[in-house]
């Protein structure tokens, strides 16, 4: 009796281990499907304050009046700050989207230069328009690192008193636009 | 013939050391700052390439991280201070070796239940067949047996 019981245990036991795993496997190509990158990075920043950064402008940017990216400036009012570099052929992408953003006047982005020769970073500005109100440039990732970038383009939200509210990884889509940023600047403006 | 392909495994693993991502450029002048930094750049993981140290890699943010590393390390902080610092900006995936915390608690004991879960198992099973060995052949058994071999020595 005891034995019978033992023997069907033995059976059982791996039939639900193999079931767990194609549940897992399963639950995993279902998120990559709906678009949840599995080597997508966690954010630990998120409503933390901005990290203290003071970066230099990018020299002979139009008006005097900017003077780079530093941390009081985004503490005035919700913004977005954008991660970029004229070596970045995913910015490209998105940039449109930016320039419509600021052309509608619907929230001030800041940009990070990252990693760029300020020549090439203006270079690119004046070819595809320049959606940016303060821009600072990042020649060796100390904002970066600071703001935790994995990778450009990378954007955050920012509120009125300086707390990072949301990130997104990779170009910034309509969607995404609509249905996450729109709605938590509203949130935020509140 | 052993000791010469040991010898030639041991030099080609001397070589390897000399293709480092680090730059002469980038290293410190004081030797044990360098070192420490070097220990601590093995522990973090690239953002970029995922599955390298920033010490093996060659990415520019990388490189940028093994600076900020040194720069810290230079200012005076100690490893777990500048260790902190990334993992306050990347979170703990920044590190190669996990800390131990509710969420990893299975990654860092997970092999070790599975394994006394395994040895349980085989010993229980390998106890199971002792005890009933020796009871395969009954005394009857046996009887029936030798009456047959006898059998078999009469008609020769």
């Amino acid at each position: 009796m005891g034995q019978s019981i033992q023997r069907r245990w033995t059976f059982v036991l791996p039939v639900v281990v193999v079931a767990l795993l194609v549940g897992i496997f399963a639950k995993r190509l279902a998120d990559v499907e709906s678009g949840i990158d599995p080597a997508l990075l966690p954010t630990v920043l998120l409503d933390t304050p901005v990290p203290d950064i003071d970066l230099p402008p990018l020299p002979g940017r139009g008006d005097s009046e900017d003077d780079g990216l530093a941390t009081p400036d985004l503490k005035q009012e919700v913004s977005l700050v954008n991660v970029w570099g004229s070596w970045c052929v995913a910015c490209m992408a998105e940039h449109p989207l930016l320039m419509d953003l600021a052309a509608m006047d619907m929230v001030p982005i800041h940009g990070i230069a990252w990693r760029d020769d300020p020549r090439a970073s203006l270079q690119w500005l004046a070819r595809n328009g320049d959606p940016y109100a303060r821009i600072g440039q990042d020649p060796v990732s100390e904002a970066a690192i600071a703001f935790g970038v994995t990778g450009a383009p990378e954007t955050f939200v920012v509120d009125g008193n300086g707390v990072i509210r949301y990130k997104h990884i990779g170009p910034i889509t309509i969607d995404e636009w609509t249905d996450r940023i729109a709605p938590l600047i509203a949130q935020l403006r509140q | 013939m052993i000791a010469r392909v040991l010898s030639f495994l041991i030099a080609i693993s001397l070589c390897a050391t000399a293709a480092l991502a680090v730059e002469p450029s980038e290293m410190l002048e004081d030797p044990a700052l360098e070192a420490r930094a070097r220990v601590i750049s093995q522990d973090l993981r690239c953002v970029v390439c995922q599955n390298e140290n920033i010490d093996d890699s060659n990415a520019t943010l990388a490189q940028d991280m093994r600076r900020l590393v040194r720069e810290r390390v230079k200012a005076g902080d100690s490893n777990e201070e500048v260790i902190s610092y990334m993992v306050d900006r990347y979170g703990d995936f920044v590190l190669l070796r996990p800390r131990l915390t509710p969420t990893t608690v299975l990654l860092w004991f997970g092999p070790a239940m599975l394994f006394l879960f395994g040895a349980v198992a085989v010993y229980r099973q390998v106890k199971q067949v002792k005890a009933t060995e020796p009871s395969s052949l009954s005394d009857h058994d046996v009887q029936q047996a030798d009456a047959l071999l006898s059998d078999k020595g009469d008609t020769e």
